[in-house]
């Protein structure tokens, strides 16, 4: 088993090589001249030749390249210029934001998508069906940023159910002790009760805008897997040896229809986390998306290339987890290539 | 090859035909979609000559609600909220069809190689596939505008190099699939060479199923462009594009000016809405065994 995940762990390794080349590239090919950019509107032709030379931008490609490899082993993602800090800093400062609004919104899309798509694998061609593939059709034409709009308008202006949809807290309530970094989770910690509450509404409009992007995919995954689960010869046995029906459909078929469903979690995430850019744009929440198009509005190129590298190295760390994750639950998982 | 598309013997134009006809009757909704992809078509082609207003100049009533003349309502420069919708079809779809084009031509062409040849030629291609994957798609996409510049047509590129894994993967494993299929062996022995093989023999009998992924992709491809342009990437300002339409709204809702983003909005939903229906309506024609 170890050796297996350690093989799995190690055929990432050109995943990963693959990213760094790609920002590599990407974040030299940016228009503008970063030397001229670092050293200031006032700079004379000397002093950016000189900022070249300090930033190693006058060095030949390859070796700017090992220069780079180099900086990222040690975790320096280079400095903002946005916000003077290193670039790191920023994303972890932001992360939790992000992390928490993604996590809500998996499992909303969870929650709704998977007794929706089981209902209709157990009743296949009733209106049942027909409902929960009409549902997941139109959930997945809308663009999540015009979701989150429509939400705000009903929900906020109109009925005025939800609160002010700008930032993870309302500014009268005070800001939770940093444990987790999520703020509906600290506040509990702490005791305080109603700031939880405001950060879980804060939470609401978002987490379903975005999860109702995740709807579709996971809802089909879930009504195909067990469908194809309960068509399979094990299925017809236990019927015929008269084992009642709930342990038929709960035991023997939807743990054996949940592997596919949790093979696309990672697929999902990814959705999610570029989905993300866009829902934070809208609700004006502190996390790594919006900073990433700040970021790419401006030019500011070493937090876009320090997002884009670890967005993708928490990509890849992911799918290696959910892998992990299935050969552990499922035995007959290998990777012999 | 290309005088089989151009003039198809009838027997077999009418059996497309009779099929098309049937999927269109068997399946209302598949019908419903073409209507639908033939209204905005029409809005794509002639765009400005049935949109009642200029979609560039003011007619002077700001924010207005809709109303008879202007059933859309106008913006807050007084601009008709119709016409700019009905004019802004073309940039979307033009966007995505450009897009999906490349990315179709780009990934047939590697994948068919690359599962055709096998050897180095499938590992290189993987990789790049693998790499691509490696990303969450819309952060590469933006990264790509980024470094390419903040134009429209790296819109385009951008668009096609995060669709381009799915057509490689899927031209690879249709072609894969079938090289060592007895009409290839035929074709080989009887002296044609591979690139001949591959173009007239292989290449046409996955085109259908890929048409499939094509239209599903339409609908992705516009969602992505719209994502873009509602962040400031690509299209600009006054051009008329859903996007931008409904990240300009976006500011008039608190003041309960919903129209302005509601209208684009829903062409957007509405345009990806037709595209996924086609899609699955243009599987059941093609691949009735395929529904799930």
């Amino acid at each position: 088993m170890i050796k297996l995940i350690a093989k799995r762990f190690l055929s990432a390794l050109p995943s990963l090589i693959g990213v760094i080349i790609v920002t590599f590239v990407i974040s030299h090919s940016l228009p503008g001249d970063p030397a001229a950019y670092f050293a200031g509107p006032s700079a004379t032709a000397e002093s950016i030749a000189e900022t070249k030379a300090r930033l190693g931008l006058d060095q030949p490609l390859p070796v700017q390249f090992v220069a780079y490899v180099g900086d990222l082993m040690q975790g320096d993602l280079g400095r903002s210029f946005n916000s003077g800090q290193p670039v790191l800093t920023d994303l972890i400062r932001r992360l939790p934001a992000s992390f928490e609004l993604t996590l809500y919104a998996l499992v909303f899309a969870i929650v709704v998508a998977v007794p929706l798509g089981l209902w209709a694998a157990v009743n296949p061609g009733s209106w049942i069906d027909h409902l929960c593939r009409g549902t997941v059709t139109a959930a997945a034409a809308f663009p999540s940023f015009f979701t989150a709009l429509v939400l705000i308008f009903v929900f906020y202006y109109k009925l005025g159910w939800a609160p002010s949809p700008i930032g993870r807290l309302a500014i009268y309530f005070p800001l939770p002790p940093t444990i987790t970094g999520f703020f509906t989770i600290d506040a509990l910690i702490a005791g305080d009760f109603a700031t939880a509450r405001a950060a879980l509404g804060q939470l609401i409009l978002p987490a379903i805008s975005l999860g109702l992007f995740a709807l579709a995919p996971l809802a089909r995954m879930t009504r195909a897997s067990m469908i194809g689960v309960l068509g399979s010869d094990f299925i017809t046995t236990a019927k015929a040896g008269g084992l009642p029906r709930r342990t038929i459909l709960w035991t023997y078929g939807f743990r054996n229809a949940l592997l596919p469903v949790v093979n696309i979690l990672g697929m999902i995430f990814s959705f999610l986390l570029g989905a993300n850019v866009l829902i934070e744009q809208v609700f004006g929440w502190p996390g790594i998306g919006s900073y990433a198009v700040e970021a790419v509005l401006t030019s500011d190129y070493a937090a876009i290339q320090g997002f884009v590298v670890m967005m993708a190295i928490l990509y890849i760390l992911l799918n290696l987890g959910v892998d992990i994750l299935n050969m552990i639950v499922d035995p007959r998982v290998r990777y012999d290539d | 090859m290309t005088d089989q598309i151009a003039h198809p013997e009838p027997s077999r134009l009418a059996n497309i035909w009779s099929g098309f006809a049937h999927a269109m009757k068997s399946n209302p909704l598949t019908a419903f979609a073409m209507a639908l992809f033939l209204l905005f078509v029409i809005a794509a082609v002639l765009g400005e000559t049935i949109a009642p207003y200029d979609p560039l100049a003011s007619t002077g009533a700001t924010l207005q609600p809709p109303s008879w003349a202007h059933p859309f309502g106008t913006d807050q420069l007084g601009r008709d909220v119709l016409s700019r919708t009905i004019v802004a079809a073309r940039v979307d779809f033009g966007i995505a069809i450009a897009a999906v084009s490349i990315s179709f031509l780009l990934g047939l062409g590697l994948g068919a190689a690359a599962g055709y040849y096998g050897g180095w030629t499938d590992r290189i291609v993987g990789r790049m596939v693998d790499t691509i994957m490696a990303f969450p798609l819309f952060v590469l996409a933006m990264g790509v505008v980024a470094a390419l510049g903040n134009t429209v047509w790296n819109i385009v590129y951008a668009t096609a190099i995060i669709n381009l894994p799915f057509y490689i993967r899927f031209a690879r494993a249709e072609v894969n699939s079938r090289r060592d299929a007895g009409f290839v062996e035929a074709a080989r022995l009887s002296g044609n060479g591979s690139v001949r093989i591959l173009a007239v023999h292989l290449v046409p009998n996955i085109l259908p199923p890929m048409m499939v992924q094509v239209s599903l992709n339409l609908g992705w491809a516009i969602l992505n462009a719209a994502g873009l342009s509602f962040i400031g990437l690509g299209v600009r300002p006054p051009t008329p594009e859903w996007g931008i339409m409904v990240s300009e709204g976006a500011n008039y809702i608190f003041s309960g000016e919903w129209w302005i983003f509601f209208f684009p909005g829903m062409a957007l939903v509405l345009a990806v809405f037709c595209f996924n229906l086609l899609g699955d309506g243009l599987r059941d024609i093609i691949d009735p065994k395929g529904r799930t």
